[in-house]
């Protein structure tokens, strides 16, 4: 693949040389997908024709479709976006609050409050990547009838930013200035060149506050402030009661910005409970209308189906299973600490191991009979969007090969069938977190590995421990005090920059950091670094795209191996037309849900 | 009593203060973090999670926080949930309502079952109706709440459609319509947690009205020639009965602390589902502050039940 040949042939499709036809076969010719070479061209900035849900919305009139019923099994506990610890609370705020713009499901961007996206052609987006312009869309109202400006963006960086508020996207507004230039345009300005720059005011992140609600309640006053338990946005409808983690109610804003929207004459969102339940509810007793993060095994949502009142919804964004393994030696001690970097793994630093065990991983059988329709092998860290997918990758099954390749290392059976070489023996501690299908993954895999002379001992940790970060604890994800490890990562965004702070060396997890780097697996290379680095400042997309396939190449032949690429599966009532979308909340688009009538 | 009052109300204070310091310390010695849903979201590093615990003071030494915490509740602060960044007094009172409906529903049904047929079971005792009530009794108790609850569901839920299996705390109806529906939905859950309540009464009942049945003085009673009826209400339940009492009161912390179990299976927005919730999401505050309320409910009623006792059976005298 040569950048240089397929910057000419994007251009040319800009100059009206060539067809977009033309392109995506000459490109599937090289080797690429079709939906890669056309993102290339999206991001190359040839726009693709608009292909939203808006083709798809039949109501022709706003108001009328009775209530909207949705089931959450953890029920929202804030309405702020910007206080929320977890999703649930995000998606909860999401219906009251809305950003600039949001991830369709291919994770391109959708205006929601702005005019149209920025983009070098349009002018908004500056061509040394330091600032972009956000045009805003005249006439938005919030709920209590006040205008939607500029102000309310600038105050909402204000807000997010200040440390006294404790908001957690303080990360993304902090190091950036926004102006307002006239009532319907804000200038957002970078500390450096910056690729990426749909972060503030976008998707999760970017709900945008009332000025005129908050402005009293800035800092650590933030925490009085009545919106937090009584939102007033400008989303399509209007906050009625909210019980915390039990129940959010709303009803149809009569002047919302987007016509004919929305369908529904209110909203009620019911939390608590567990999955299971909750998809009995929308599957098969259809009391509900939607089921939110059904995390249920599929045979069980299969029989439930059978009730014939719903079906599940499976969207995928970059939510991807992985097994790690220890690049260092979870049994020496260095400087009070295990899996110290200053180890080596004495079986995982040989490429021929690392190999095998890519090849004792049946990641067919894992996602058929544990994930069925709910998620598919996957052989890449980074799975989407397409732009950024790389297409050089492969899976296999092969204990056979899995074997010739130890044999050929000089990993020599003993006389109890399990391998060993200059005195170490291949007995792997293989840790995750209590969680039914990754129990199935890790004996699926612990079996296929006995077959090849690789001892393999299992432990689970219950989540709560497990994922906690606390520096006390051994038994974290993060000290990673074992051979091997498995464990889910959900990308919040489309953009690979964040995703890849996972494998960078200076992130790596260890005692100096109190276990808090986000790079678990210890993964190092110079190389990869070097690209990561390079690829926070490239602004070309199309140099971009490249540098995060070589750095997905780069890491999973190496000690990352990726599993099985997850989707996020709702339960949706038959009559009911959910917009959904893998790289954003599930309410990202609830103005544009409608049902049959 | 007024001197007997005053030294139990004495008594009570070092034994909550106790009870606060080391529901407090266990809270803090148990792992997990408020925050952790946070550690694995790629877009928010690591130092934002840090701060924040530092805002919300979780970094500080245990007896510090302890302290903060005491003189707050002192100053009738309950404290500031981490989750719902709102005052947890309020989120506690939100859900008095529901849980007392619920559960309270529950313990008049739990009563109103078990007190007839215990007194029956025990002034006719290894009769028909003995061995049935007893045999249904161990059946009750030995059944948790968590098999009957989705066997309910599935039976009149799934199977038959009669009764929703969602707990709507919030309905929208008005008059008549609003009360029928706010009962339809509770049945299940009071039937549930009444039930297996129930149980244990009923054979609580049936063995103090035994003790009774059996004493001298209704043999008396009975050979003045009284009606039947009248020796078993006046004379053997009247005074069985007063130790059921001090076990009821003994119970009544619990319909103020919810039932969790079945509170999560029929999603009831009750105290014990706020417990459980917080718990799941380590919101300290939140629990420190239900269990601690309960503690106090704990130690109040056992005083009353106390007082009670006193005041049912003359022969017993506060000294």
């Amino acid at each position: 693949m040569n950048e240089q040949d397929l910057r000419g042939l994007v251009s040319e499709v800009r100059g009206g040389r060539l067809s977009r036809r033309s392109f995506v076969q000459r490109m599937a010719a090289l080797g690429l997908t079709a939906p890669m070479a056309a993102a290339m061209l999206t991001h190359g900035g040839a726009a693709l024709a608009a292909t939203s849900a808006d083709a798809a919305y039949k109501p022709a009139k706003a108001g009328g479709g009775g209530p909207l019923k949705l089931l959450f099994w953890q029920g929202p506990t804030l309405l702020n976006g910007h206080f929320s610890t977890g999703t649930k609370d995000v998606e909860g705020s999401r219906i009251f609050y809305e950003p600039l713009a949001g991830w369709d499901s291919d994770g391109n961007l959708v205006p929601v409050l702005a005019t149209e996206i920025p983009s070098v052609d349009n002018g908004q987006l500056a061509a040394d990547g330091r600032s972009v312009t956000w045009k805003l869309k005249p006439g938005v109202k919030w709920h209590d009838g006040k205008p939607f400006t500029a102000d309310d963006l600038v105050f909402t960086w204000e807000f997010a930013k200040d440390p006294a508020a404790a908001c957690v996207t303080v990360a993304t507004y902090s190091d950036i200035k926004v102006t307002k230039l006239d009532d319907l345009s804000v200038r957002v300005d970078f500390a450096g060149p910056t690729p990426f720059w749909a972060d503030a005011f976008v998707g999760r992140n970017g709900m945008i506050l009332p000025k005129h609600v908050y402005g009293d309640y800035m800092g650590a006053k933030s925490r009085e402030a009545p919106a937090n338990l009584m939102p007033i946005g400008t989303g399509p409808y209007r906050c009625v009661e909210f019980r915390p983690a039990d129940t959010v109610r709303g009803e149809r804003f009569v002047d919302y910005h987007k016509p004919n929207r929305p369908y529904f004459d209110s909203i009620e969102l019911k939390g608590g409970g567990d999955a299971v339940s909750a998809a009995r509810a929308v599957l098969q007793t259809g009391d509900y209308d939607f089921g939110w993060n059904l995390q249920v095994e599929d045979e069980v949502l299969k029989r439930l189906e059978d009730g014939g009142k719903g079906r599940i919804d499976t969207v995928f964004g970059n939510y991807c299973e992985f097994l790690y393994l220890n690049a260092t030696d979870p049994n020496k001690e260095v400087d009070g600490e295990k899996s110290s970097l200053k180890t080596q793994h004495p079986a995982f630093s040989d490429p021929a191991v690392l190999k095998a065990m890519n090849l004792l991983v049946d990641r067919k059988s894992i996602s058929d009979f544990i994930y069925g329709r709910t998620g598919k092998p996957a052989s890449n860290v980074v799975n989407g969007p397409a732009r950024y997918t790389s297409p050089n990758t492969h899976y296999a099954f092969d204990i056979a090969a899995a074997n010739k390749l130890l044999d050929d290392a000089g990993w020599a059976k003993g006389s109890d069938g399990i391998r060993a070489k200059n005195g170490y023996r291949m007995h792997f501690l293989f840790q995750t977190s209590i969680n039914g299908p990754r129990q199935k993954t890790q004996a699926i895999i612990k079996q296929a590995a006995s077959k090849a002379g690789i001892e393999i001992e299992l432990k689970s940790v219950p989540a709560s421990v497990f994922f906690a970060g606390d520096p006390g604890n051994t038994d974290t994800d993060s000290h990673f005090y074992a051979d091997m490890e498995e464990y889910a990562n959900q990308a919040t965004t489309p953009d690979a920059a964040d995703w890849m702070t996972q494998y960078v060396s200076t992130q790596a997890s260890q005692k100096s950091n109190k276990w808090s780097g986000q790079n678990n697996s210890r993964y190092h290379s110079a190389e990869f670094d070097d690209l990561f680095n390079k690829a926070k400042v490239e602004l070309d997309p199309v140099k971009r795209a490249a540098m995060f396939i070589k750095m997905n190449d780069l890491v999973v032949s190496a000690n990352v191996l990726p599993i099985i690429q997850r989707g996020s599966v709702a339960g949706v009532g038959n009559k009911l037309h959910a917009v959904r979308s893998g790289w954003d909340n599930d309410m990202w688009a609830v103005s544009d849900w409608w049902k049959d009538a | 009593m007024g001197a007997y009052l005053t030294r139990r109300l004495l008594i009570a204070i070092p034994s909550l203060l106790g009870i606060s310091l080391i529901l407090f310390v266990v809270l803090a010695l148990a792992p997990g973090d408020p925050f952790s849903e946070l550690a694995t979201n790629p877009s928010v590093p690591p130092e934002v999670r840090m701060a924040l615990r530092a805002k919300f003071g979780l970094d500080d030494p245990v007896m510090f926080r302890y302290w903060h915490w005491l003189v707050a509740m002192a100053g009738g602060d309950w404290g500031f949930s981490f989750q719902s960044r709102t005052d947890v007094a309020a989120l506690i009172l939100g859900r008095v309502p529901t849980t007392l409906f619920v559960v309270g529903s529950s313990q008049v049904l739990a009563l109103v079952v078990a007190v007839p047929v215990g007194i029956v079971a025990a002034v006719r005792p290894y009769s028909l109706f003995d061995k049935v009530a007893n045999t249904l009794a161990f059946a009750g108790f030995s059944l948790p709440t968590f098999f009957t609850g989705i066997l309910f569901i599935l039976v009149f839920s799934i199977q038959l459609h009669w009764l929703p299996f969602v707990y709507d705390a919030d309905i929208q109806a008005t008059g008549f319509q609003w009360y029928w529906l706010h009962v339809k939905q509770a049945i299940m859950p009071v039937c549930v947690l009444g039930f297996f309540q129930a149980a244990s009464y009923t054979r609580y009942v049936r063995s103090a009205v035994l003790d009774v049945a059996r004493l001298d003085y209704v043999t008396t009673a009975r050979a003045k020639g009284l009606a039947d009826s009248t020796v078993t209400l006046r004379h053997i339940a009247r005074n069985g009965l007063i130790p059921v009492v001090t076990l009821v009161a003994l119970q009544m912390p619990a319909v103020f602390g919810g039932a969790i179990v079945t509170e999560q299976i029929f999603r009831v927005p009750g105290i014990g589902a706020l417990l459980i919730n917080a718990m799941l999401s380590n919101d300290t505050p939140v629990v420190m502050a239900v269990t601690f309320v309960f503690a106090c409910l704990v130690v109040l009623f056992n005083l009353i039940a106390d007082l009670l006792y006193g005041w049912l059976d003359p022969r017993i005298s506060f000294g």
